[in-house]
């Protein structure tokens, strides 16, 4: 292993197999720009909804660094802390939480997004299922009516003080202190009354902590998408399918059927789309199957608001597309250079 | 095509080029040593025969080992000198093989003996193939293949396309480079000698586009022939390779298994071309190449012509020597090339590169699972899945394995390279292939 000639030293050189050099590109990298995207939403949020915003959010990364870190000892592994996955999953889950939903319920579903929907798979890389939606799943059957209690955006005296509900002790009844409505969903869903498209975009509207902007949402996305950390393909596929289907539908009967622009920008169909839908484990490895995976959650969204018993459908629209995630990478498979037809299917994927 | 409107093929990845360093300067002769090392199997099939005894006086161009069989080919004396042993000499490749070696007569001026040219024009085919094994010629790409093997065409065979290879995909390389800007007479020559033999129309020089001086040049030397053409290509690794440059000038792929010879189609790299001028046109074989040293531990990067035997550690002190937090020393391309364990070995004839890399490059970060993100994926130009290879490789599955593919991968290490999880992808294929072929053999 020493050398000889030109190198009186006789240093010692390692021996690796090519490539000797990397691109340099790393999870970590991928999760903080991740995080950087949701910068902007996150401070609109904190605009909209005021210190409540700051809580939900903070709680919900607290939680799921802390059970993160909790169970990696259990596990027995160390080196996931410093790759901002927990960081990133809190942050996602946070956003999702309606604002003033007690602090006690969004750390026990933190707890559950790292236990149940990363750490009970076997950590990083292995979630079938996105792990922020999972926590907010089980949530919401937890918990059915904090989860769909809305506070108003942009009240006065936000930034002053916390709804009572925050700080509602553990398995008690959370009480209301200021006024709470009908999210623009269930506005359309129960009474047909459509907010307006522009506000909609804006944010000026209720609803879940970091949905509400639309703008935003896509900006952070346009950003990953350029990074290429993310695919554009699934939130392109699923804002056009739903955008399609629900202008047929519209044309059809406009009094029953939402209009485009209406099932585009409410709810948390950008966010979703945008944020949730790409995480990569849980979603397709090639470009074809991320467009089949993208039509089919839209098509699932459409189905969901529109006949469902629930005013939104995204959250089990995308929990639906992960378990299809499977099944897609093994049926398509990219047609290998030099083959006339595509891979045959070849056992479990 | 690509959003610039340059040719090029689908996936694949594009690594810092740092060519920087050595792209603009000179070929520079390396001064002769005292000891030259030449393993007689440095080329694809069969080592040579040595036909020199020990104590025997070599005249530089001389031959001292044929070719032992077709797929083989002859070695010749790099200087005049002496045979001082015929016996086992580290390979760069870590293996003890047979090599001459030969020491250098200090009083020799070194001049090459030239011939008189031969009429290539007039020359039956079979000839033609004798004479470029006599040269010694092999791919100067990286493969070291005889080149003549490419040249016999098997009965009712015909070649519509010949295609050279002016890529030089892998970074820091810059020895084709400099070929084509300082030879590019020499090129054309050996383009129209090979093209005239295999009777092919039209002849296409890919070039990628981060070498505007070597399009340039090449066309002038061409002047307004029709039959030579240069098509400058996006930059994009793996593009030098074979299948993937006919996918990026013709839009065809090559089938699976089988070589391009059978689309009718034959590739060569430039410099080999420049070197099959030399032997029709002034009887010099191939004796020496051109060496591009660079790399963060190299002190004086330089592009050198080399002859083949040179130790390594001389090419080295030539460049500078290795600075001090020098850690490795691959011989070729980064991308593909070799690790060296000592420097005590001698550049071959398939040597493009001498790349010294220090901690930052060599450093291990940390591997992470697979996030299925698909970035291999799409480094792939061969459209595998290498995430998938990688963990039925971990698994151990040859079966699938081989359902998926895995014996059309060429370890070009695209996938290594964009892995954001430092998954060491196609050295877990490296080893699957390599059980796949043994288990093969055995049964």
């Amino acid at each position: 292993m020493t050398t000889a000639i030109g190198d009186p030293q006789r240093r010692t050189l390692v021996i690796r197999s090519s490539p000797h050099i990397v691109s340099g590109a790393s999870v970590d990298t991928i999760m903080f720009h991740v995080v950087v995207a949701l910068l902007p939403i996150s401070a609109f949020a904190i605009y909209a909804f005021g210190l409540t915003a700051l809580t939900t959010l903070g709680a919900a990364i607290v939680a799921c660094v802390v059970a993160e870190a909790l169970l990696n000892r259990v596990a027995g592994n160390s080196g996931t802390l410093g790759d901002w996955s927990a960081v990133v999953t809190g942050l996602l889950y946070g956003l999702t939480l309606p604002p003033g939903l007690p602090l006690w319920m969004v750390a026990v579903g933190g707890f559950l997004a790292i236990g149940v929907g990363k750490f009970l798979f076997g950590g990083l890389g292995y979630n079938p299922f996105n792990p922020a939606l999972v926590g907010r799943a089980m949530l919401q059957a937890a918990f059915p009516v904090a989860m769909t209690t809305w506070l108003p955006a942009l009240t006065a005296g936000r930034f002053a003080r916390l709804p009572s509900s925050a700080l509602a002790l553990p398995f008690c009844e959370p009480t209301y202190d200021v006024l709470t409505g009908p999210t623009p969903l269930s506005a359309w869903k129960f009474d047909h009354v459509a907010e307006a498209a522009s506000d909609l975009a804006l944010g000026y509207v209720s609803g879940s902590t970091g949905e509400t902007c639309a703008v935003l949402i896509l900006l952070g996305g346009v950003y990953l998408a350029l990074r290429r950390m993310m695919s554009w393909r699934i939130p392109v596929a699923i804002l056009a399918t739903v955008a399609l289907l629900s202008a047929v539908l519209h044309a059809i009967e406009p009094a029953r059927y939402a209009s485009a622009p209406f099932m585009l920008l409410s709810g948390g169909l950008m966010l979703g789309a945008v944020f949730m839908a790409t995480d990569m484990v849980s979603s397709p490895m090639t470009h074809p199957g991320a467009i089949v995976y993208g039509v089919v959650i839209g098509a699932l969204v459409v189905v969901i608001r529109t006949w469902g018993g629930m005013p939104e459908g995204v959250m089990y629209a995308i929990l639906l597309g992960n378990a299809l995630t499977p099944l897609i990478d093994q049926q398509i498979r990219p047609r290998t250079y030099g083959h006339a037809h595509r891979q045959r299917k070849a056992g479990g994927a | 095509m690509s959003l610039l409107g340059l040719a090029t093929f689908r996936h694949g990845v594009h690594p810092d080029e740092h060519k920087e360093a050595t792209e603009d300067l000179r070929i520079e002769r390396m001064p002769f040593v005292r000891s030259y090392v030449l393993p007689l199997g440095q080329h694809g099939g069969k080592p040579a025969k040595p036909v020199v005894r020990v104590g025997q006086s070599v005249l530089r161009g001389e031959l001292i080992a044929a070719a032992d069989g077709f797929v083989s080919t002859c070695l010749h004396a790099p200087v005049d000198g002496r045979v001082t042993a015929i016996d086992r000499r580290r390979h760069p490749n870590g293996a003890l093989v047979e090599a001459i070696e030969i020491e250098a007569d200090a009083f020799s001026p070194q001049t090459v003996r030239e011939g008189e040219p031969l009429d290539v024009d007039v020359m039956p085919r079979e000839q033609f193939v004798a004479e470029v094994q006599r040269a010694g010629l092999v791919g100067l790409g990286g493969a070291a293949f005889p080149a003549h093997v490419k040249y016999a065409l098997p009965e009712g065979r015909k070649v519509r396309e010949l295609v050279i290879n002016g890529c030089e995909c892998e970074p820091y390389l810059t020895c084709d480079h400099r070929t084509m800007v300082e030879r590019p007479a020499a090129v054309v020559r050996g383009v129209r000698i090979l093209a005239r033999q295999l009777g092919v129309e039209r002849s296409t020089i890919g070039v990628e586009a981060n070498k505007p001086d070597a399009v340039e040049v090449l066309r002038a030397a061409i002047g307004d022939d029709p039959q030579v053409r240069v098509v400058p290509l996006e930059v994009k690794y793996p593009q030098g390779a074979e299948k993937m440059l006919i996918k990026a000038i013709f839009g065809v792929e090559v089938p699976a298994g089988k070589l391009p010879l059978d689309i009718e189609m034959v590739v060569n790299n430039v410099g080999t071309m420049a070197s099959l001028a030399d032997w029709f046109d002034r009887r010099v074989p191939l004796i020496e190449r051109v060496v591009t040293v660079a790399g963060p531990g190299i002190e004086r990067p330089a592009n050198l012509l080399v002859p083949v035997g040179t130790p390594v550690g001389e090419v080295l002190r030539q460049a500078g020597g290795l600075s001090q937090d020098t850690r490795e020393v691959v011989m070729g391309g980064p991308m593909m090339g070799q690790s060296l364990a000592s420097l005590d070995v001698p550049v071959l004839k398939g040597t493009s590169g001498l790349l010294a890399f220090t901690a930052q490059e060599t450093a291990h970060p940390n591997e992470y699972a697979c996030l299925k993100c698909g970035r291999c994926l799409d480094a792939c130009a061969n459209f595998l899945n290498p995430s998938r290879l990688a963990r039925l490789s971990k698994a151990g599955r040859h079966a699938e394995l081989e359902q998926a593919f895995v014996m059309d991968c060429m370890e070009c290490g695209a996938c290594s390279f964009a892995c954001p999880s430092n998954i060491p992808i196609v050295q877990l294929i490296r080893a699957s292939k390599s059980a796949i072929r043994s288990r093969r053999a055995r049964s």
